[in-house]
């Protein structure tokens, strides 16, 4: 009985994991291997050049005319700047996130779900059309660029294709990310601990510092993780509301595979913004689990 | 004095709604502007409804994003029911699964698609539909599998055992009893999915290869290549089938157990 119950679900499994390593575990170990290689052949990869992490130094270092190595910022820049980016947006993600959040768990079960359906609909809709409409409204003969320069005092202004337009796109795209699990831990929140604290004279900000923000700490760690890996990866909103000088690390990977066509130093990149990704979800992990032991 | 209120809260929370969807409306209110210079307001009109009709480029992009949105969805649903029923109950390891099936759920898009291209290409598969819907299958797999779960969890073992006190075996009673009950969680998560691979851009951006566009790759190239009406109205098609889906798979999700 137990074991054809365990041959049963590994069968039932087997479709879903193998799809899934095979086509997202498999690719992402290649694409580590090829991080180490050289471009070059047809394909755009020389599989006979051996291994070296050449690629990771270029990140970093550009090898001078007579040999010497010296710092190259180009990718330091463009990375320091995808991090500032994701973590601008996280910050107002919660800042915007947090009062909905807390506003959607005090109204009315009909009222909660018509919300929660009005934050969910972005979350689904296309993000390239999405972005595509911002760039509509920022565009330069754009209604809202005339109003801004009639009252902006110092000579006109572009509002898009600068780090200002990637963030609204990007706060833009991610906050239903934000809301949705600051709301799900609202929602089972118990009420009953503001009324203990205004019961012993604590004041509504006092109660909401020191009751309501502690405990739902959880909610908003996972809602800044899930804006900001996105955010670090993003592609269509720098693309579409950027310039040529607000490229994020997505545009980077894009150009690689694209136009520059040098797939190991791409897959270089990537890798690079995997481990940021594996460290900061690393930290998360150990602090949930510090938090659950004290 | 309402506890659950906090100052300004009800403010913010209209002033996000409004930043949410004064985009939405502006792109859908351009898109009948009859002006092609889009800045300028003449009148409103269906003609760029019409172009986009005749267009051979997007019917061909459409037609592409509807089979490719389809047969993704369909096997991803597929695969997500059978994990689904798998991890139903507790197993050593079902943690792990879980988190092995919502992997696509947590990588950033634009790594996954290009190492999938990498994968393709130095294994010789060639790009385009097929490779398309092999990628688009493994990431609507997590977007499928939730939804059934869900209301897996939310189903009582109760029916299934008297099915089989009644002496009904295993398929009859997972027929019978379990599907029916299970319907709505799948309909929601193939919705979803469907959703998901329609509105996809970037996975299709770089295993599409020459002439098979989806319709989110011609209207990339199409705003790279200038604003006009016509990507306002197709736009706006695509933001209204996306809504009009999210919300049926919204409801069906919430239909009585």
């Amino acid at each position: 009985m137990t074991s054809s119950a365990t041959v049963r679900r590994g069968l039932l499994l087997l479709p879903a994991l193998a799809i899934i390593l095979l086509l997202i575990g498999l690719p992402l170990g290649l694409m580590g291997w090829v991080s180490l290689l050289q471009k070059g052949g047809s394909s755009g990869v020389d599989w006979s050049a051996p291994p070296s992490i050449g690629n990771y130094l270029r990140l970093v270092w550009e090898e001078d005319f007579d040999g010497t190595m010296i710092l190259n910022p180009t990718y330091l820049v463009i990375f320091l700047r995808s991090v500032a980016q994701a973590a601008v947006t996280t910050f107002l993600c919660l800042c915007l996130g947090l009062p909905v959040a807390l506003w959607m768990a005090g109204l009315s079960k009909t009222g909660r779900n018509v919300m929660l359906l009005l934050i969910t609909i972005p979350f689904w809709t296309n993000l390239l059309v999405r972005n595509y409409a911002w760039l509509i409204i920022l565009r330069e003969d754009g209604w809202t660029a005339r109003a801004v320069n009639a009252v902006w005092p110092f000579g006109p202004v572009q509002l898009l294709y600068n780090d200002v337009a990637v963030a609204i796109g990007l706060t833009y795209s991610f906050l239903p990310f934000m809301i949705l699990p600051l709301y799900s831990v609202f929602e089972k929140f118990d009420w009953r601990l503001i009324e203990a604290a205004h019961d012993l004279g604590a004041t509504r900000r006092r109660a909401l510092k020191r009751v309501v923000l502690p405990l739902v700490m959880p909610g908003i760690v996972a809602g800044s993780l899930l804006v900001f890996i996105p955010c670090l990866g993003a592609f269509v909103t720098p693309a579409l509301l950027g310039g040529g000088k607000t490229a994020m690390l997505g545009n980077v990977i894009q150009a690689q595979f694209g136009s520059a066509r040098n797939w190991p130093f791409g897959a270089a990149v990537s890798v690079v913004l995997l481990a940021i990704m594996l460290v900061v979800m690393t930290a998360m992990a150990l602090w949930r689990n510090r938090r659950a032991a004290a | 004095m309402n506890l659950r209120r906090f100052p300004a809260t009800r403010e913010v929370s209209i002033a996000v709604l409004a930043f949410l969807y004064i985009p939405v409306v502006v792109l859908t209110a351009y898109s009948f502007n009859a002006n092609r210079t889009a800045t300028v307001w003449t009148h409103a009109s269906f003609d760029w409804y019409a172009r986009i009709l005749t267009n051979p480029s997007i019917q061909a992009a459409t037609w592409n994003s509807i089979v490719l949105a389809t047969a993704a969805s369909i096997a991803a649903t597929g695969i997500a029911l059978m994990a689904a029923l798998a991890t139903r109950r507790a197993f050593p390891g079902r943690s792990t699964t879980e988190s092995v099936l919502n992997l696509p759920l947590i990588l950033p898009e634009i790594v996954v698609a290009v190492a999938t291209l990498l994968l393709f290409v130095s294994l010789g598969i060639s790009l385009g539909l097929g490779a398309m819907i092999l990628a688009h299958t493994a990431f609507c797999i997590p977007f499928a599998y939730l939804p059934i779960r869900a209301r897996l969890d939310g189903l009582s073992g109760s029916y299934e055992e008297a099915a089989q006190d009644l002496y009904a075996n295993r398929f009859r009673t997972f027929r019978r009893v379990t599907m029916p009950l299970l319907w709505p969680g799948v309909m929601a998560g193939f919705t979803l999915a469907f959703v998901t691979s329609l509105d996809d851009f970037l996975t299709s951006f770089f295993l599409s290869g020459p002439g098979t566009t989806t319709l989110p790759v011609y209207i990339f190239s199409a705003i790279r290549a200038g604003i006009t009406p016509e990507i306002n109205a197709i736009s706006t098609v695509m933001l209204l089938i996306s809504i009009l889906l999210v919300s049926l798979s919204f409801f069906l999700g919430r239909l009585r157990r």
